[in-house]
């Protein structure tokens, strides 16, 4: 990748900046702290100046001139940074280590100049800071201390800072860059993975260093993702493939009927029979849609808003009452067992209608071989949830199986020769859903026990 | 009857038209929400059917104006919104009942010809007769040729709206609707039986069957044959 793009990177523009930032700041600290120390020291040798003028004016002033003169030449002799000049009358040198007026810089007195120094056989000027006091309206005592090695000193330290802050700069922009290529190179990588994704590639997952930082679980989590959007995936090409089995014997027959009556050559009474055939047909068609729509919708969390409270107790008589004739018909002896009559916020003709197609399912599927049907459909209450159990005496459902069923178009192997969409229990799980319940499937020993689960209104 | 249909598909509303008229009924059909407003209120229709969705205003809309306006003409609403409560809003609205698309012509006829008779006050009708089947609304105390039939209460409620929609089919899906109050569909014909079980108690042992199978449609009550 240009290394134009690692510049424009938003790490890169955040790192280099926050870098920038640091050394600013690290210069004002740097500088206060300088500027601090230095007028410490500052206004400690001014003070100790005006301590010693004031001695030498005492002096002056209590026993002359002359002993002015004696006690600068002998301060002047004890070395180290202090500075003396003492004129005469005349102005000329009397006492004192600087044998000429320094030249002044700074009004009133006190302020720098600076003096020839002799270190070594080296001649060179160096700053001081002093006093310049006025005896008989004249400047012609000076009091100073050398300055210089504050000054080199306060120098050095800017400089090293100075220079170390170019430094931290420099590290810190290569530093930014090193990370906005490593983050870049990474995000390509995912990117890619992406792109890969998007064009079709849905088992592509994105790149994992190991590292487990912030940008590896970040790609864990969207893996995780991505494998959950595969198997919805999956389930979907699952139904679809169902659809098209499933539709295509029904349409079939359509077509087989509406072809035969046409051929038929009795005439309107034929035709008229095969018409028939094939509204029946296409009824039974647009019922599967229906109940696939209703499902859809019902997953899509758009169901009924009309909801009501339903006492479910009642609701599961009128549906025993419904289908006990039917069951009676078959040979099947249907039960109900009502042993509270709970009450749910659900919308009746919903739950009416799972209840319906579970019945409807121990009806078609739960036919038990050589022994006389049983059907039980039972309420009952516990821990805030309505249980409505509806039971058969029939083959089960394999344990294996019971999640599967629940899915749109699964219907197993030995129900695929009788009547129905497959899409009873799919709707039963998706009222479960809607209204926060749940559903299981049991083995009856024998038979299937569906449990469905409701909270409490 | 007279029944205006506002529905901005053609081809349905053509062939609702068309259904309509060759069970001699007179039929017309207006395209938007707006003209079927200004058209169900001239107030020269039995029956309106009008869809949910429409250009201009929409179903619901021009069913709360027609209200407004004092009119009980009664009204069914065509939908391809199928879901319960979307019935709930049209029958909130102010309709009479509720079609979902795709439907059979058949069961359009019937409920058609149901709202129609609405008008007529039957609700004041103590009696219902049919050939020699009485059922009187008062006593509950049915009798065919002077002998009492002895009916469970559903089955009761049964013959009572075959009764009053005497000589008119009767689809399952208004059998479920107003003999059981269920806007669902039971994959397996319960209807079938428990229409059976009522055959078996008034037309067992009498040669002329009252409560007969309309092919493809429903059920019908009715003396004799045509």
């Amino acid at each position: 990748m240009a290394t134009n793009s690692y510049l424009r990177s938003t790490v890169f523009r955040r790192t280099a900046a926050v870098v920038l930032l640091l050394a600013l700041v690290a210069a004002s600290c740097v500088g206060l702290v300088g500027w601090y120390a230095n007028s410490l020291l500052t206004r400690a040798t001014e003070q100790a100046i005006e301590a010693e003028a004031a001695e030498l004016k005492a002096e002056l002033v209590s026993r002359g001139f002359d002993a002015l003169a004696i006690a600068v030449g002998e301060r002047s002799r004890r070395g180290g940074a202090n500075l003396y000049y003492l004129a005469d009358a005349n102005g000329q040198w009397r006492a004192g280590n600087l044998t000429v007026l320094p030249t002044w810089s700074g009004a009133s007195g006190r302020g720098t100049f600076a003096y020839p120094a002799i270190a070594g056989a080296a001649r060179m000027s160096r700053v001081a800071a002093g006093l310049l006091i006025e005896i008989d309206g004249r400047p012609r005592l000076v009091i100073g201390r050398d300055v210089d090695d504050q000054r080199a000193l306060l120098d050095a330290i800017f400089r090293t800072t100075a220079f170390a802050l170019v430094l931290l700069a420099l590290l810190g922009l290569v530093g930014s860059f090193v990370i906005a290529r490593h983050v870049q190179h990474r995000i390509a990588g995912m990117s890619a993975a992406t792109r890969d994704i998007m064009s079709g590639d849905l088992g592509r997952r994105l790149p994992l260093d190991g590292s487990g930082d912030e940008l590896d679980r970040l790609s864990g989590q969207l893996n995780e993702m991505l494998a959950r959007i595969e198997e919805l995936m999956a389930g979907l090409r699952e139904v679809s493939d169902n659809i098209a089995h499933d539709l295509k014997t029904p349409l079939n027959r359509l077509r087989n009927s509406a072809e035969a009556a046409l051929a038929a050559q009795s005439g309107a009474e034929a035709w008229k029979s095969g018409l028939e055939r094939v509204i029946e047909e296409a009824d039974g068609l647009i019922k599967t849609f229906n109940a696939l729509l209703m499902i859809a919708r019902l997953e899509a969390g758009s169901g009924p808003d009309a909801f009501e409270t339903v006492e479910i107790g009642a609701l599961a008589r009128d549906v025993y009452e419904l289908y006990e004739p039917v069951a009676d018909d078959a040979g099947v002896q249907l039960t109900v067992n009502v042993t509270s009559n709970p009450v749910s916020s659900v919308n009746r003709h919903l739950l009416g209608q799972a209840l319906s197609n579970l019945i409807d399912n121990a009806l078609k599927y739960g036919a038990a071989h050589g022994r006389p049907g049983q059907i039980g459909l039972a309420v009952s209450q516990a821990g805030g949830f309505a249980h409505i159990v509806v039971s058969d005496n029939g083959p089960g459902v394999a344990e294996s199986e019971r999640d599967r069923v629940l899915r749109r178009f699964v219907r197993l192997e030995a129900s695929r020769s009788k009547p129905g969409t497959g899409l009873g229990l799919s709707l039963v799980a998706a009222v479960a859903r809607i209204y926060k319940g749940r559903v299981r499937l049991e083995d009856n020993a024998p038979g299937l026990r569906v449990v469905l689960e409701l909270p409490l209104a | 009857m007279r029944v205006l249909i506002v529905e901005d598909d053609r081809e349905i509303a053509h062939f609702v038209q068309r259904g309509l008229k060759e069970s001699g009924h007179g039929a017309d059909v207006v395209f938007d929400g707006d003209e079927g407003l200004d058209r169900a209120l001239s107030g020269d229709y039995d029956v309106l059917i009008v869809d949910r969705m429409l250009p201009g205003r929409d179903g619901l809309s021009l069913i709360q104006g027609v209200r407004a306006s004092g009119s009980r003409t009664p009204v069914l609403i065509l939908s391809a919104l199928g879901e319960v409560d979307d019935r709930v809003k049209g029958l909130k609205a102010g309709s009479d009942d509720y079609l979902t698309k795709p439907f059979a012509l058949t069961e359009l006829l019937a409920r058609i010809e149901a709202l129609g008779r609405r008008i007529s006050p039957d609700e004041t009708v103590t009696r219902y007769t049919v050939g020699d089947l009485a059922l009187d609304r008062l006593t509950h105390k049915v009798t065919r040729a002077g002998d009492v039939i002895v009916l469970q209460p559903r089955e009761y409620r049964l013959l009572e709206y075959l009764m009053r929609n005497a000589g008119q089919v009767v689809t399952r899906t208004m059998l479920l609707e107003h003999v059981w109050d269920y806007h669902f569909d039971p994959q397996t014909n319960v209807i079938d039986v428990h229409i059976s079980r009522l055959r078996g108690k008034i037309d067992k042992g009498f040669d002329r069957p009252l409560l007969h199978t309309v092919r493809g449609a429903g059920y019908m009550m009715r003396d004799g044959d045509e």
